[in-house]
């Protein structure tokens, strides 16, 4: 079974929230050497919630798609509720089984998100 | 010479001498440089080991200590045999190429480099030539030179006169340098290196170099003469060349190996340990501390036999035809989407071909191929100072061996043209 369905490709060929926030409120960068992978994510928030969150940056399908789902389910939502958002959640948006080696694509947008949540 | 050699080599009856592809008739297997298939020779040889005469070498008086001992060591003539070396005591079991470099970095290359001099590697070379000789440089406070790369993705260090080879050493390698460290073939490049010529300037440059050779992606593909090369030291692994994986070997030249301090300490090592002092063992012992793993380095005598009965002619010849078949399908199927990188000349290439199609990611293209069972590497190929070189943080690499056939660049060439349908 292809890992490539209906919603990665989606969200590879059209990812929601891929802009620059001129006016973020925080930022963050992280990459994967292994891959030369990289994210760059920005936020915004207002009254505890998470009123707006951008991201750029270069990578794979997985990843890509990944940042894609990972700020368009957080956005709108309140902090508390997202802040502790853990992989299996993150996983599970992307509704695909991957191997161990892809998992690492497929978390670097989470990753740069607990950062920006910690920071 | 055998019959076989004067035979076009046949990969359809190579084939069936690899039980993985009893196992899985459908793989494409073309990440050989990585690490080769093992055909069956090799696997029995390694069961024999361990089923017929298990035992530890140079101690057991009894029957099967003699037995694996002499096995062993058989495997240590061959080898010297098989690349050349004055005698078999050059040749030093290791784990791989990697601790072979390693081994000559933290003995010879501790040992003569000082603040000031030189250690000179390329831009092509795999991490394990290039990390380990830097950090030698920067503990010694010694200057670590790059040789850069031509827009043919070969040495600067070398250029054409009307098909004549030049090279020019001048300005990088100086009577201060006292190490080169280069590769025989580009891991991601395929490139062939004229190390024969760029040794014998270098020693003219200054006699004292040493000279050490990465001969991972050459010693399973073509003739390697160590005393032809001209070099100090040469490493490859057993895994790329149909053997075991965890075995490989060092050659170095003896009276260097005779005189350099020793890698690792423990048993076989030594000829006496007592409380105030310890003596240590004669070559090749010397550099073998431990047991070493016996059954791989047994093994390791059958993919040598296995490779010798095929002939290099046979299978330069054949990669080479593989190669170019890859390289004429992927610029004609894909004209304005693929880029390839590596030497234009068929005769400065070795089976390997790595490229960028489109603005595609290589993991994504890699997991679209394995959905078809084709297996190809995706990354930097522990190459990254290359890949900056190159502008891209990864490419898609595939690369051949005996039992690939046109059948393989086939299945890959669909895969693409897949990937590229999926991820447009």
């Amino acid at each position: 079974m292809s890992i490539y369905g209906d919603i990665i490709l989606d969200h590879y060929h059209y990812p929601r929230n891929f802009k620059k926030l001129n006016k973020s409120s925080k930022k963050v960068h992280v990459d994967n050497p292994l891959c030369g992978d990289s994210i760059d994510l920005a936020i915004n928030v207002k009254d505890d919630h998470v009123q707006d969150i951008a991201f750029q940056g270069q990578g794979c399908a997985i990843s890509l798609a990944s940042a894609s789902l990972l700020t368009e389910y957080v956005k709108g939502k309140k902090i508390s509720e997202v802040k502790n958002i853990d992989t299996d959640s993150v996983l599970k948006l992307l509704n695909i089984e991957l191997s161990p080696n892809r998992i690492k694509c497929a978390l670097l947008p989470w990753e740069a998100f607990m950062k920006l949540m910690t920071n | 010479m055998t019959i076989i050699n004067h035979i076009m080599l046949n990969p359809k009856r190579i084939k069936k001498d690899f039980p993985i592809f009893d196992k899985h008739p459908e793989l494409v297997y073309l990440d050989s440089s990585a690490t080769s298939l093992k055909p069956r020779p090799v696997i029995e040889k390694l069961l024999e080991y361990y089923t017929d005469y298990t035992a530890n070498i140079h101690r057991g008086i009894y029957k099967n200590a003699e037995k694996s001992t002499q096995e062993y060591e058989d495997t240590r003539k061959v080898v010297a045999k098989f690349i050349n070396a004055k005698r078999p005591e050059e040749i030093i079991f290791t784990r791989g190429t990697t601790e072979g470099i390693n081994l000559a970095a933290s003995t010879i290359g501790l040992d003569s480099i000082q603040k000031g001099d030189e250690v000179v590697v390329s831009r092509m070379e795999h991490h394990s030539n290039f990390v380990p000789w830097q950090q030698l440089a920067f503990q010694a406070g010694a200057d670590f030179k790059v040789i850069e790369l031509n827009e043919s993705y070969e040495l600067r260090v070398m250029s054409y006169e009307s098909e004549k080879l030049i090279i020019n050493l001048g300005g990088v390698v100086t009577k201060r340098t006292k190490i080169l460290a280069l590769t025989m073939v580009s891991n991601t490049l395929g490139t062939i290196n004229p190390l024969k010529e760029i040794i014998a300037q270098a020693k003219k440059i200054n006699p004292a170099i040493i000279t050490v050779v990465d001969a991972a992606q050459a010693v399973p593909h073509m003739k390697v003469d160590v005393q032809d090369l001209g070099c100090d030291f040469l490493a490859f692994s057993g895994h790329k060349m149909l053997g075991p994986t965890g075995i490989g070997v060092l050659c170095g030249k003896y009276e260097l190996l005779n005189k350099m301090s020793p890698y690792q300490y423990g048993g076989d090592m030594i000829r006496q340990v007592k409380i105030e002092e310890t003596t240590f063992n004669d070559l090749p012992h010397k550099f073998e501390a431990g047991t070493p793993h016996i059954a791989g380095v047994i093994a390791l005598k059958e993919s040598i036999k296995y490779l010798e009965k095929i002939g290099f002619k046979n299978i330069r010849e054949h990669e080479k035809n593989l190669t170019m078949y890859l390289a004429k399908a992927l610029s004609y199927e894909f004209p304005n989407l693929i880029k390839c990188y590596g030497p234009r000349q068929i005769g400065h290439m070795g089976g390997i071909v790595s490229f960028t199609l489109k603005n595609l990611h290589p993991h994504d293209i890699a997991q679209i191929l394995d959905e078809d069972n084709i297996a190809v590497r995706a990354g930097h190929h522990c190459t990254m100072p290359l890949h900056d070189f190159l502008g891209v943080p990864a490419t898609t690499r595939a690369s051949f061996y005996i039992y690939n056939d046109e059948d393989d660049v086939d299945k890959l060439i669909a895969g693409l043209k897949k990937t590229v349908k999926i991820l447009k």
